[in-house]
């Protein structure tokens, strides 16, 4: 094991990776000599020189394109965006080109490209640089969707991405990139995807979080531990596939639930979890389950306001106090 | 200089592509097809004179009217009019249709149903090749409407910044559904467009096979000695409406029979043929007959094969890994 933080454990996984295998190459905006924007491919080019780690234009939908046209020949392209908001100005290359490539094309190409870069809030990037997009991209069958939200389930949710034969839309948390924790030194390290992570066990109420709402949840779970209210934090880490079996098991033990995610409450994927768990395990539920996200209103800029738009480690608590009635 | 052995297989796949149409088109209007069909008729020079220049392991990217690009490059007619007909024995077991056909066996990587949406897949296929060391290249077939698409300009750029060995081929045939070019199109020539990338452009006479295969053979090479992109815009026309079915309120009925008439565009190749004693009108009219059959054959074929189990339906959404017998 060693201690590092999450963008080493990133950039130390791609590095492996591409030692493993010389079909693996990154490209992206700004990773060359500068490293990223974020450090996750610092010095990444000094060893693998400039072919195998490229920095390109500032053309999403170009790069992206090129990275399903290299996959499909047979390469295994990462392909970093800056921001994950800007998976937008390439949607239809990610959503109408990879999601649908295998299943259009009768099944047989293999599409092993991972799409990652990191969303959220926490650096006052305003609204179209603090999103949480996840939910779009759970939408459209063809794509996986991980979510790691710490350094090991970084590294080896990563590595399971880039092994993959399919697209991976892989979403970091741009508020994580500095935590450390300890992570597995296996360069075969891998966390297999569609496997929830119970992060504290607890009997009274299961809460869902992912990303940076995993530690905001724990949070919420040791105060609710003081006032006598045991937690049950579970971390999807993937949200396609999306481990329900590991989440229903723990309703029907904890009768109550509560998801969270800084996505918009509105049709975010809280919803979805909370409509399968409705499904799965309507005999078992005390209480209706309580769904937490941001609200329905662009990121604003101002740290007030950015922390006003999505929530807090008190509205975890108090939703796990009320499906608890207390 | 293109050989007779050559010559006479550029004449059988325009013949192909041209009967294999006919036939689908009136198998549409018997309601035996469904779907969107957009007809390459009049526009074979181009797929055909370009693609005899490809080997197998050559790349291209097409687009919906992409009938003749998937023939062109090795596409048996009888797998793909099943295809048309929504078969399980078509190239993508009745997936796709008419807009999406693919061979990856055959380098084919997709006609591509989005306006644009190919250009910077092959640019990505060009990149595989290059990291690769090969001596691969990826053409890149598309409208005139599409450059005006960003992922034209975004690919131009890449592929010319990376000197990547692309052919980026236009075909120009005057409008884009209704749109005539010169209301939606700032250049007369989309060739020029080329110079803002600093790569050759060239403007040819795409009824012309000779002219298509000059041009190509120097854009291959070109590409092959690492020296990059280029662009060629072949001018055309579609025989047909946009789609079938199209009123073509947009053009004169007089306008389209010059060109069916005099500028046919494999009457005008079949002249040439004759003029300078390659080959007998026997020779050339064995060709056409057989083309006739073989899209006959296609269609009986196409008509006799299985509908896909609607229990199949959830089958390639995703590349899924089999796991070693035990």
């Amino acid at each position: 094991m060693s201690k590092k933080t999450y963008a080493t454990a990133i950039r130390d996984t791609i590095a492996e990776e591409m030692r493993r295998d010389n079909h693996v190459f990154i490209m992206g905006e700004d990773i060359e000599t500068l490293g990223g924007v974020f450090g996750c491919t610092r010095d990444l080019y000094k060893e693998f020189g400039t072919a195998r780690v490229r920095n390109t234009p500032i053309s999403e939908a170009g790069i992206v394109g090129a990275g399903i046209g290299a996959a499909c020949a047979g390469m295994r392209p990462i392909v970093e965006l800056m921001y994950m908001d800007f998976t937008l100005v390439a949607a239809d290359q990610i959503l109408n080109q990879a999601a649908k490539t295998r299943y259009v094309f009768g099944g047989k190409p293999r599409i092993p490209l991972v799409i990652r870069g990191q969303q959220g809030i926490g650096r006052g990037n305003a609204a179209t640089h603090s999103q949480s997009l996840e939910t779009f991209f759970m939408h459209i069958p063809g794509l996986k969707v991980a979510c790691p939200s710490t350094a090991a389930d970084a590294a080896g949710l990563l590595r399971t991405a880039i092994r993959d034969d399919n697209p991976v839309m892989f979403f970091e948390h741009k508020a994580l990139y500095a935590l450390k924790s300890e992570v597995p030194d296996n360069p075969d390290y891998i966390i297999p995807f569609g496997k929830a992570d119970i992060k504290r066990a607890g009997k009274d109420v299961t809460i869902v979080a992912s990303l940076l709402y995993v530690s905001r949840a724990l949070e919420a779970a040791d105060e609710l531990a003081k006032q006598g209210i045991e937690t049950e934090v579970i971390d999807p880490r993937t949200l396609v596939p999306l481990d329900m079996e590991t989440i229903v098991a723990s309703v029907k033990k904890t009768g109550r639930f509560v998801v969270v995610h800084e996505a918009h409450r509105n049709a975010g994927w809280g919803a979805e979890v909370a409509s399968q768990v409705t499904e799965s395990a309507f005999r078992y539920l005390d209480a209706v389950p309580i769904r937490l996200g941001a609200k329905a209103c662009p990121l604003p800029f101002n740290a007030v306001l950015e922390s006003a738009v999505v929530p807090s480690v008190k509205d975890i608590i108090d939703a796990a106090k009320a499906v608890c009635y207390r | 200089m293109i050989s007779k052995e050559r010559k006479l297989w550029i004449y059988k796949t325009m013949n192909q592509i041209r009967h294999f149409e006919q036939k689908a088109q009136s198998l549409f209007e018997q309601n035996k097809l469904r779907g969107s069909v957009h007809l390459y008729a009049g526009e074979e020079a181009i797929a055909a004179a370009v693609c005899a220049l490809l080997r197998d392991e050559d790349y291209i990217t097409s687009t919906h009217r992409g009938h003749g690009h998937c023939i062109a490059k090795g596409a048996t007619l009888d797998r793909a009019m099943a295809e048309l007909m929504g078969k399980t024995t078509g190239y993508c077991k009745g997936r796709s249709g008419s807009m999406h056909i693919a061979d990856f066996e055959k380098g084919n990587l997709g006609a591509n149903a989005i306006v644009g949406g190919g250009i910077p897949i092959a640019v990505g296929a060009a990149l595989a090749a290059k990291l690769r060391g090969s001596d691969q290249v990826a053409v890149s077939f598309f409208g005139d409407g599409a450059s005006n698409e960003g992922t034209f300009h975004e690919s131009l750029n890449l592929a010319s910044v990376w000197k990547l060995p692309v052919i980026l081929v236009c075909e120009n045939n005057g409008f884009g559904i209704s749109v005539p070019t010169w209301q939606s199109t700032s250049v007369e020539d989309i060739s020029i467009r080329s110079t803002s990338y600093n790569i050759p452009g060239v403007t040819v006479d795409g009824n012309d096979v000779y002219a298509v295969y000059k041009a190509a053979e120097a854009a291959i090479k070109r590409a092959k000695e690492g020296k990059g992109p280029t662009l060629i815009e072949c001018k055309t026309c579609r025989h047909m409406g946009h789609w079938t079915g199209d009123p073509q309120t947009y053009r004169t009925k007089k306008e389209v029979e010059e060109w069916k008439t005099g500028r046919d565009p494999i009457k005008m190749f079949r002249n040439k043929l004759l003029e300078n004693g390659d080959f007998t009108v026997e020779d050339l009219d064995k060709i056409e007959n057989d083309a006739v059959k073989e899209a006959d054959d296609a269609a009986e074929y196409a008509i006799n094969s299985p509908e896909p189990d609607p229990a199949s339906v959830m089958e390639d959404v995703f590349y899924i890994k089999q796991e070693a017998a035990v």
